[in-house]
């Protein structure tokens, strides 16, 4: 599974650092960055969690 | 602005009127009313105060369906908002900070405001957070008894906390929070409103010029220095948006500690749990919990359609006000079982207290670390913590854009 963010969309609410620290950071202002686009299987819940809790949609899982 | 209904007179006599009253002796659970329409009529029609029939959407789904949809707008300019009352208009009509925009602008403003909101820097907080709850706690234990949580503890957490990151002088508090509380009061007149408004921004505009002229570290003056003085906002802009920030998370945080521990008292088995751990992932979860259960935005996201929106059979038409009940949403059987039960150790995570789509709120890091102090702390540090007046005695703020109480008179 590969994890695409979209940053325009990010509006901050900072959930998904808080689901999936190891994969989630933010800069600066607030707005996500990626620490790993391709986490491993046993994140992959935490990973799904935070694209739930994501306002914004700002987060995509693609199958590959 | 003219009033207009898109139905016909007829169709109104079955529009239930919003806002609905709450069952009496259950403070916390929304009006049974909303939960019948979340069962029998999820996207229903109901008759607001100026006599249109906006939407009223209850169900977990659509609620997060349309607060994601970018064609529902929260621009109050847009004809068809379904304003809360004639004071709400007449404060959205001169106020003009994000919160009311859509995206493109909308964005470009609130990413202004993000950083101090980033968790690494709200977690930088904690500290100081715990700082100023077990100093308003000592004065508590060394202070006369009763004493009334919502003055001497609830309400000077979060002003305290705001004013050290905003940098306004917390001797001001009584001037801010006076005004604050008449822009969130129903009851409020349109003047009223307006006067308070006024006289927030005119005090923000003048500590944005102190903050011009001698600037500090804090977010103030961030604004001032970076973005007025570069020309990417006026000091008025500049000035409603520092008004958005100070008041916004005044009532809502203060709210959800007093409510929050009338709750737990009601509950013991759930207080026990809070005040018996050491574990921080547990007092998250209380937190997210009593978010969920409390939901004290209980007016309403107000939002109204610039296109025509079909869902789940029905076809919300441009120009159709749409109120989105947070608080129904959250007592949503089909995503927390057994919704009406308080549970601090469900995953509760996934609840709309704070809003959804681009204009979830923006202090909701910051407002989770000050309700994790606040619980983590309050109720261990003093143990026999109960109410001093009879339950049915709290007064229940009805009337307000935030659910709480007026006053919560505790000893121990």
């Amino acid at each position: 599974m590969r994890v695409e963010v979209e940053q325009p969309k990010c509006v901050a609410s900072g959930q998904c650092v808080l689901a999936a620290p190891d994969v989630f950071d933010q800069d600066d202002e607030g707005i996500v960055e990626m620490l790993t686009d391709r986490p491993g299987a046993d994140r992959y819940e935490d990973v799904k969690e935070a694209a739930a809790l994501c306002p914004a949609a700002a987060i995509r899982l693609v199958s590959e | 602005m003219a009033e207009i209904s898109t139905v016909t007179p007829s169709e109104h006599l079955e529009h239930p009127d919003y806002p609905m009253p709450r069952a009496a002796g259950c403070p916390f659970d929304p009006p049974p009313a909303l939960l019948t329409l979340q069962e029998q009529k999820p996207l229903a029609r109901v008759r607001i105060w100026d006599g249109t029939s906006p939407w009223l959407v209850t169900r977990y789904d659509h609620m997060r369906a349309l607060l994601g949809d970018a064609r529902l707008s929260a621009d109050t300019t847009n004809p068809g908002y379904p304003y809360r009352n004639a004071a709400g208009r007449a404060g959205d009509q001169i106020r003009r900070t994000f919160l009311t925009m859509d995206d493109p602008e909308h964005a470009r403003l609130r990413r202004m405001v993000t950083a101090p909101f980033a968790i690494k820097n709200v977690e930088a907080l904690r500290w100081s957070v715990q700082t100023i709850v077990d100093g308003l706690i000592d004065r508590l234990l060394d202070g006369p008894r009763p004493v009334d949580l919502v003055e001497a503890f609830a309400t000077p957490v979060p002003s305290l906390v705001i004013c050290e990151l905003l940098g306004v002088p917390y001797d001001d508090h009584d001037f801010f929070q006076r005004n604050t509380r008449v822009i969130v009061r129903r009851t409020s007149t349109p003047e009223e409103v307006v006067a308070a408004q006024n006289a927030l921004v005119d005090y923000l505009d003048d500590l944005l010029g102190d903050k011009q002229a001698r600037p500090g570290e804090d977010l103030l003056s961030t604004l001032a220095g970076q973005r007025v003085d570069a020309g990417q906002m006026t000091r008025r802009e500049a000035a409603q948006m520092g008004v958005l920030l100070l008041s916004a998370g005044h009532e809502t945080t203060a709210n959800m500690i007093a409510l929050g521990t009338v709750a737990l008292l009601r509950h013991p088995d759930q207080l026990a749990l809070l005040r018996d751990t050491d574990d921080p992932k547990v007092v998250a979860a209380a937190v997210e919990e009593l978010l969920r259960y409390l939901t004290i935005a209980h007016s309403g996201r107000r939002r109204v359609a610039l296109e025509d929106i079909e869902i789940d059979g029905e076809v919300i038409r441009a120009g159709d006000g749409v109120i989105l009940a947070g608080e129904a949403a959250n007592r949503d059987p089909r995503v927390f079982p057994d919704p009406d039960r308080l549970d601090v150790t469900r995953d509760a995570r996934q609840h709309v207290a704070f809003g959804f789509g681009v204009h979830q709120c923006l202090g909701q890091p910051l407002a989770r670390v000050e309700l994790q102090v606040v619980y983590s702390t309050l109720y261990s540090r003093i143990r026999t913590l109960e109410l001093a007046v009879d339950e049915d005695q709290l007064d229940y703020k009805h009337d307000g854009l935030v659910y709480g109480v007026y006053e919560l008179p505790v000893t121990w």
